[in-house]
């Protein structure tokens, strides 16, 4: 069990953990506002995956040695934590995979090919990151299967949710949504999503990349049967990823890659494989990366999700203020409710000279489409320009971009 | 602001962005090619009226995109209409060369498109400078009708 959160967070003394931050950019501080893209990694992090390489590297599950014995322990155990961060039952359920992309690949693979067949229907979202639309389109077309998609509501960037009675028909075998949407923030009322997949028998998938080092997560209370994650999103290493899946359907699930450590036995004809998770686990796993997920969940833990939330929030709004106040700016999304991100469109400015006259002040921006090419057409904006938040940035920072931002429209304008 | 971002940004580069020459379409007897760039979202469509030689009658664009492919797809029609085929592909390859590699002369034919030599110390951006030129190699390359052109192709 981890230890109890303190009652008061040193947000600037956690800042210096991080060694990336504390650097300059063309003569600037910078300014890291591309957290949604990826987080940066602090120091107990950092030392966690040099010690475990100094020391304990080996390869696991299989050897009779000392090494690999620590190594085995340093993996199933970091994946009992990681059970023990979203809430699942057991830890069982946790699939480790090289990030949320790979998870849900994992799932329409292996679900979606033994579960679907023609006239089916999956449901989607059309605030989905190509990750959670590219996998089911690819699956589509495999089976025969039909996309369907609850549409979002272009002013406010919310899903019209009062269609979802329609679009919930008894054909659609998975419901699959984002938690957070990555391009305008959006925040979805995921309990409910699922509640309401339940409702028709249908599988529901979590797309909880923008949420899972964002705010407390408890599988078992948001009702999914599976989520996703990636760690380099809430400052583990890039490559370390998460399936959550329900034991039940787990079980019921197909391998999709083969090759050793999921195996029984295998002879030249024919194999029988592990029960999950390792069933779908093919290959030496990211060990090291799972060493540095594990630190990366001790480290949130003891600052606690909440705490990041509110921080989070609190900065988010001050930039939505601070942004209404700049004629000219269009600010995307949802008023309230939404992640530690703003997403604009400058009139001035397209979002490629914005981001790249940012850099020069060692401002890291976003502009582009966000790999949310279907929204963006629905919203009629080629891209937008993207903020994207984590604890370690502070109010400052926010009112130093607004100075940019102010400058940019000058030189632009 | 700094020297490698007003050496990118040059008052006629903006200038071209803001106020784009020759944008439209021409309605008759134009090759038409869409070059678009995935990453960030900039479209061109280009029309070009080659004459009996393949010399470049009239040229024209519409599209999006930020202030260096508008700028660059502006400056392009201005430079190319009334070429023959061989200028306009020598052109073409001055203009890679200028943006691509470090030239201590750019080319003096290229004239105002030297503004976009500023693109070269910003690697992500060289792709938007290029975009119109890629549409209009294409149209070179194809006889007539439309053609397609992407950045990530």
């Amino acid at each position: 069990m981890h230890a109890p959160a303190p009652r008061s967070i040193d947000w600037a003394a956690l800042r210096a953990d991080f060694p990336i931050l504390q650097q300059e950019i063309r003569g600037r501080p910078l300014i890291y506002f591309d957290n949604a893209a990826s987080t940066q990694r602090p120091r107990a992090v950092l030392d966690a995956l040099r010690h475990f390489d100094e020391h304990d590297h080996a390869n696991v599950h299989r050897g009779l040695h000392e090494l690999s014995s620590r190594a085995t322990d340093a993996y199933e155990g970091a994946r009992q934590k990681v059970a023990r961060f979203i809430g699942a039952a057991n830890a069982e359920e946790i699939v480790f995979t090289r990030g949320t992309t790979e998870a849900i690949n994992l799932v329409a693979n292996s679900w979606g090919a033994k579960f679907l067949k023609a006239g089916d229907v999956i449901l989607l979202t059309e605030l989905e990151h190509h990750s959670n639309l590219v996998p089911w389109q690819l699956l589509a077309e495999r089976t025969g299967a039909r996309l369907r998609f609850v549409p979002v509501r272009v002013e406010d960037g919310t899903l019209e949710l009062e269609q979802l009675g329609a679009l919930l028909t008894p054909e659609v075998k998975l419901f699959a949504f984002t938690h957070i949407s990555n391009g305008i923030g959006t925040i979805n009322p995921v309990a409910e999503l699922c509640r309401a997949a339940r409702a028709v028998g249908a599988v529901s998938l979590v797309d909880a990349a923008q949420s899972a080092g964002h705010l407390p997560l408890d599988v078992q209370q948001i009702g999914c049967d599976f989520l996703a994650f990636s760690g380099h999103k809430m400052c583990a290493p890039t490559g370390t990823g998460v399936l959550y899946g329900r034991a039940e359907i787990l079980e019921q699930m197909p391998p999709w890659h083969g090759g050793g450590e999921m195996i029984v036995s295998v002879t030249l004809e024919k194999s029988t494989f592990k029960t999950p998770p390792h069933r779908f686990e093919a290959g030496t796993p990211n060990i090291s990366g799972a060493v540095g997920l594990a630190a990366a969940i001790d480290y949130l833990e003891q600052i606690g999700r909440d705490r990041i939330f509110a921080h989070d929030r609190a900065l988010t709004e001050h930039a939505q203020v601070q942004l209404a106040g700049i004629p000219g700016v269009q600010v995307l999304g949802p008023r309230e409710e939404r992640g530690a991100l703003v997403s604009f469109v400058m009139e001035s400015a397209h979002p490629h000279d914005l981001t790249t006259f940012a850099d020069q002040q060692g401002l890291a921006l976003r502009g582009g489409h966000h790999c949310n090419q279907p929204l963006m057409r629905k919203l009629k904006l080629p891209g937008t320009t993207r903020a994207s938040f984590y604890f370690y940035n502070t109010h400052a920072e926010v009112d130093a971009m607004m100075e940019i931002l102010r400058a940019a429209q000058r030189y632009f304008g | 602001m700094n020297a490698e971002l007003d050496e990118l940004y040059q008052q006629v580069l903006l200038d071209h962005a803001k106020r784009p020459r020759n944008f439209g379409e021409i309605a008759e007897g134009a090759v038409h090619v869409h070059g678009d760039n995935p990453s960030c979202g900039d479209e061109i469509h280009l029309h070009v009226r080659f004459g009996e030689d393949r010399g470049v009658e009239e040229i024209k664009f519409t599209g999006h995109g930020c202030a260096i492919s508008l700028a660059s797809a502006s400056l392009m029609t201005m430079k190319l209409r009334g070429r023959t085929a061989a200028e306009a592909t020598a052109l073409a390859t001055a203009l890679r060369e200028l943006v691509t590699t470090e030239v201590a002369e750019p080319t003096a034919a290229l004239g105002d498109l030297r503004v976009l030599g500023g693109v070269r110390k910003f690697p992500q951006r060289v792709k938007c400078a290029m975009l119109p030129w890629r549409a209009f190699e294409q149209a070179q390359a194809g006889n007539a009708g439309s053609g397609r052109v992407s950045t990530e192709a």
